[in-house]
């Protein structure tokens, strides 16, 4: 097949002059094999997640009993029944502390996302989100879009210390940001280059023109942070750039309505609500383009949530309520964990309702979803959950349980960078250094 | 042995001898141990690396309002600021800037720039008139860019920065048609230039002492009025920089004082407290509906304005001593307010001075709900979390964080199930070693507030059993809220952790061990002056150490700046 340029076709579309654009969404675009093709003829992008929620789970009613593609659904896992086919489970995998002193909640689920533990929220690396955003990100309006769903701006998205990557908390903002001004519609009927936008790419390269002389100004410490903010004008600018060029045709999107105002807080069925409505506008914000990268916290990790009429969040639950003694675990404790497992649920459905080639969204994404110890009420960062949800387009096997025996969850870290195509041998420090892949994952 | 050492030594043995183990975990307040001698003048400086700090917000605010005018919209969002040592106006010398942030900041620069160079607007806005508004007028927008240029900047433009936003206007308007939406284009540049959005320090070589390095004037300019005004030097500032005054001890005595007595200074006042308090996070508080129904987001924002109020009337309009904060009955409610006080509002809408009644168990800011609400949880009060925010955000007192593997074999007693107060529950802690030493700094503050439930209005009991708000600090016993705010009206580690938190805030850092001796000093005059806040920021922005600087780490040559004009009149 002969590859169509849009460039060429659209070529002098951007005198600012109103074209229709007839380029029609061909099933030529779908290759024999049935993978799906974008309108450009390249292939549909794979896409990258992370997914926390807040104070571990009750093991015995998570980790299966059985490792391996026929696993079992312990009470917690059950609600992800659907999906057990497109989930691996890792259980047992350990954040290493090398006598880093445990902040309770962060040194965990920092230490997962950098391989590195620190003794509080200053990362001595990237987080892996933006680790793998830097190398799909380019070319997307977004480099990655974070979200908070329980009320709270929290973010476990760093490029260095002391600056994380701030979570939207309001879905009707986060539609505003992604479907609001500066969004082009791919499947629009016509497109018209803005000229205003031409002339704020030109103004953000004057801005950037003296960049050496404030480098050469200030110290090492500062010149990092004024690196970050000349990296984030650059982002503005592709941004801009992109904006200047008739988006690629994306097959069956249309442009979500706004999401209703709701209640932003920590009471869960409102959580349950926000984080509904925000997994869908990401899905769809994936699905067109607009970002590779999403980043969601369904709770902080000391976890807010509490049940209406309460007094008690869950956080202060697993260090307060007493083991129920017929049960033998922290009832209200479990309800939590279980609950959070349902909204992993309420995401994964949100993008495998979105049909992509012959598969859907989720087939083409890569979804790391971890919390941030495993037992709460003792702090404990060994056995912290993890798990990956679907296929990365075909890089990554999922479909069974994974018991880690006490390795580095670094592993797992290094595995899903090496998965997204990045040339990296070892990573983390320390106990936390492996250069060992975790072959099951890899298809 | 230098007079540093014996200080460090002092408070170390200090530390092992008779502190608990939590606060050797934590650090110690600088100037914390007294010295025989005590500076009466400003001690010798040794300087830190120049500062390279991000707006805040309310700074943003405050110098695109002072520029432009308050009525110009800003219409982009914050990213919530880092804080660090306590406080945000340390973060600022740390904190990157996001992708996100740019998109924001962007968003600001072309909201503000469309409404100062809207048709309404143009005309006072923009000083020149330009021969045609369909051709380019390069006199004119030299000019426009030469006006915004230093007051945006905080100094003068050099000749090729100048030459780059004119030709940013010119491109625009080639391109658009239309000389006005040329300037505003080039004035959304600099409005998201580095140069505008953090505050970059330059030095020059100090003519007095050879190989040494000085503020140059423009920046110690920057420094002085954000610090006093939490805003941008206006004209006046900016001339006396250029004309040298504020190399001069007189000359820079004037231009604080002039601030000082400026409308501007209260805002200074507010931003610090603001940031002290920690309402930056306040709009997250959620309080259960069920069981707190009064509270809703007008009691949230009163209530912050409640204690910001109180502040200003007691420590800028009466110059009042700093310590009776924590004791006044004055304070300041709206009918909003008024419903969870259980007190009369007369005032339908807006706000009337009022007095908590005697017998009330309020006086003090500490038994405001902008304090018993924000350090509560969603659903009941918490002695823990108050008692630790008494420490660390009035005494300069840091709590680790707990232990982990911590034993709750009391608490998870499914027999021990009949906890119905607050101290009962904590007994649990207090009784556990792994708990206690730091429980025991915290507790017995908090639980003297455990009249006030956990969105602040009075109560006697707690699940039907009376509550016992009785306390010690500092070795002294006492009751209640009213107790809890004489004693740290008392404690004298109150105005030292005050003068600390200030000046960390005026320098964007903590003070370094070379400072100490100089914070003792301040400490020392803040005393003498009868604890008036606005005095102690006098001293600091009248002293040497507060503009001291070294070369920046890893900088070989210290960049020097061409002659440059300097702007004449302007509209703030």
């Amino acid at each position: 097949m002969k590859k169509l340029d849009r460039r060429t076709v659209l070529k002098g579309a951007l005198g600012g002059a109103a074209i229709g654009v007839a380029l029609p969404f061909l099933d030529v675009f779908l290759n024999s094999n049935g993978q799906a093709l974008a309108a450009t003829g390249q292939r549909v992008p794979v896409r990258f997640g992370t997914w926390i929620w807040g104070c571990g789970f009750v093991p015995e009613r998570w980790v299966p009993t059985k490792t391996g593609k026929d696993y079992d659904l312990p009470p917690d896992l059950e609600p992800l029944k659907a999906y057990k086919s497109d989930l691996a489970i890792f259980s047992g995998y350990d954040v290493k502390l090398d006598g880093v002193a445990n902040k309770p909640h962060i040194t965990g689920c920092l230490g997962v996302r950098t391989g590195i533990p620190v003794p509080n929220e200053s990362v001595r690396a990237p987080t892996i989100d933006v680790i793998i955003g830097d190398a799909i990100s380019p070319g997307t309006r977004f480099s990655s879009i974070e979200v908070s769903t329980s009320g709270i701006d929290r973010s476990y998205s760093y490029r260095a210390a002391g600056s994380a990557n701030p979570s939207e908390v309001s879905p009707v903002k986060l539609y505003q940001r992604i479907f609001g001004d500066g969004f082009q519609d791919p499947n629009a009927a016509t497109f018209t280059p803005d000229p205003h936008t031409m002339v704020r790419k030109s103004v953000l390269s004057a801005v950037t023109e003296d960049r050496q002389r404030l480098m050469r100004a200030v110290g090492a410490d500062d010149r990092r942070r004024l690196e970050e903010y000349f990296t984030s004008i650059r982002q503005l600018e592709d941004q801009l750039a992109l904006q200047l060029q008739p988006p690629a045709r994306v097959e069956n999107f249309t442009k979500p309505d706004a999401p209703p105002s709701t209640p932003m807080d920590s009471e869960i069925s409102n959580v349950m609500v926000t984080h509904k409505l925000m997994a869908g506008l990401l899905a769809k914000a994936l699905q067109c383009n607009q970002t590779k990268v999403v980043n969601v916290l369904l709770s902080d990790t000391t976890s807010n949530l509490r049940r209406a009429g309460s007094s008690t969040t869950h956080h202060t639950l697993t260090h307060e309520e007493p083991v129920n003694a017929t049960l033998g675990y922290q009832e209200q404790v479990g309800w939590f964990a279980q609950q959070s497992m349902v909204a992993w649920k309420d995401f994964l459905d949100a993008l495998s309702s979105i049909k992509e080639g012959d598969g859907t969204l989720l087939d083409n994404c890569m979804i790391f979803a971890h919390s941030d110890c495993s037992i709460a009420k003792a702090h404990a960062v060994e056995g912290i959950p993890m798990m990956v949800a679907g296929r990365a387009g075909g890089r990554i096997r999922t479909g069974f349980h994974l018991a880690g025996g006490a390795d580095p969850a670094s592993r797992l870290g290094l595995t899903l960078q090496q998965a997204m195509g990045l040339q990296v041998e070892r990573w983390g420090v320390q106990s936390m250094q492996t250069n060992r892949t975790i072959t099951e994952l890899m298809a | 042995m230098s007079k540093i050492e014996i200080h460090l030594r002092c408070a170390a043995q200090l530390t092992a001898r008779s502190l608990t183990a939590c606060f050797a975990l934590g650090f110690v307040l600088p100037g914390a141990v007294s010295f025989a001698q005590v500076p009466s003048s400003e001690p010798p400086f040794a300087g830190a690396p120049p500062e390279v700090r991000r707006l805040t917000e309310s700074q943003y605010r405050a110098t695109v309002a002072d520029i432009f005018g308050a009525d110009v919209p800003v219409v982009g969002r914050f990213e919530h600021g880092l804080r660090a040592e306590g406080l945000l106006s340390v973060g600022t010398s740390e904190a990157g800037i996001s992708a996100f942030s740019v998109e924001q900041y962007d968003a600001s620069a072309r909201g503000i720039a469309a409404e100062v160079l809207s048709e309404k607007r143009r005309e006072q806005m923009v000083l020149c008139r330009p021969r045609s508004e369909k051709s380019f007028d390069a006199a004119c927008a030299k000019q426009f860019v030469e006006h915004y240029g230093p007051l945006l900047f905080r100094r003068p433009l050099s000749a090729e920065e100048v030459k780059r936003y004119v030709r940013a206007a010119e491109a625009a308007q080639q391109r658009l048609g239309d000389f006005y939406q040329g300037l505003q284009f080039a004035l959304a540049g600099m409005l998201v230039s580095p140069d505008f959005l953090v505050r970059i320090e330059t030095v020059t070589p100090d003519p007095k002492h050879k190989g040494e390095v000085r503020l140059d004037p423009y920046s110690k300019a920057t420094r002085l009025s954000y610090f006093l005004t939490d805003s941008t030097p206006d004209v006046e500032l900016l001339r006396a920089a250029g004309a040298g005054e504020l190399d001069t001890d007189a000359g820079l005595a004037r231009q604080a004082d002039r601030l000082i007595a400026s409308p501007h200074f209260e805002r200074a006042i507010r931003a610090f407290f603001e940031d002290m308090l920690e309402f930056d996070t306040f709009g997250e508080l959620a309080k259960d509906p069920v069981i707190y129904p009064a509270f809703n987001s007008i009691v949230a924002r009163d209530a912050q304005e409640q204690t910001l109020r109180t502040i200003v009337s007691l420590l800028v309009e009466q110059r009042g001593d700093y310590r009776d904060l924590f004791t006044t009955e004055n304070t300041y409610l709206t009918r909003a307010l008024g419903t969870v006080y259980r007190l009369p509002v007369a005032t339908r809408n807006g706000w009337e001075k009022a007095q908590y009644p005697a017998g009330s168990g309020r006086e003090g800011i500490l038994t405001n709900i902008s304090f018993l609400a924000f350090y509560s949880h969603p659903g009941r009060s918490s002695s823990t979390l108050r008692g630790k925010a008494i420490r660390q955000v009035f005494l300069c007192q840091a709590i680790p964080d707990p232990p982990n593997n911590v034993d709750f074999s009391v608490v998870q007693d499914s027999s021990n199930t009949a906890m119905p107060t607050a101290r009962i529950r904590l007994e649990a802690h207090r009784t556990s070693p792994a708990c206690a030493g730091c429980h025991r700094l915290m507790d017995p503050l908090g639980l003297t507030l455990e009249n006030f439930d956990g969105l602040g209005a009075y109560r006697t009991q707690e699940n039907g059993a009376l509550i016992d708000a009785s306390g010690t600090f500092d070795g002294k016993e006492y009751q209640g809220g009213s107790g809890l705010g004489q004693a740290i009206h008392d404690s004298p580690q109150t105005p030292r952790c005050l003068v600390d938190k200030m000046y960390r805030s005026a320098v964007g850092r903590k003070a370094t061990p070379d400072e100490h001796p100089y914070v003792e000093y301040l400490n020392q005059t803040f005393q003498g002056d009868g604890y008036r806040v606005p005095d102690l920021m006098r001293a600091i922005a009248v002293s040497r150490t507060f503009y001291a600087v070294t070369l920046p780490k890893s900088v070989v040559n210290p960049p020097q700046r061409a002659a440059v004009q300097i702007p004449n009149g302007g509209r703030s």
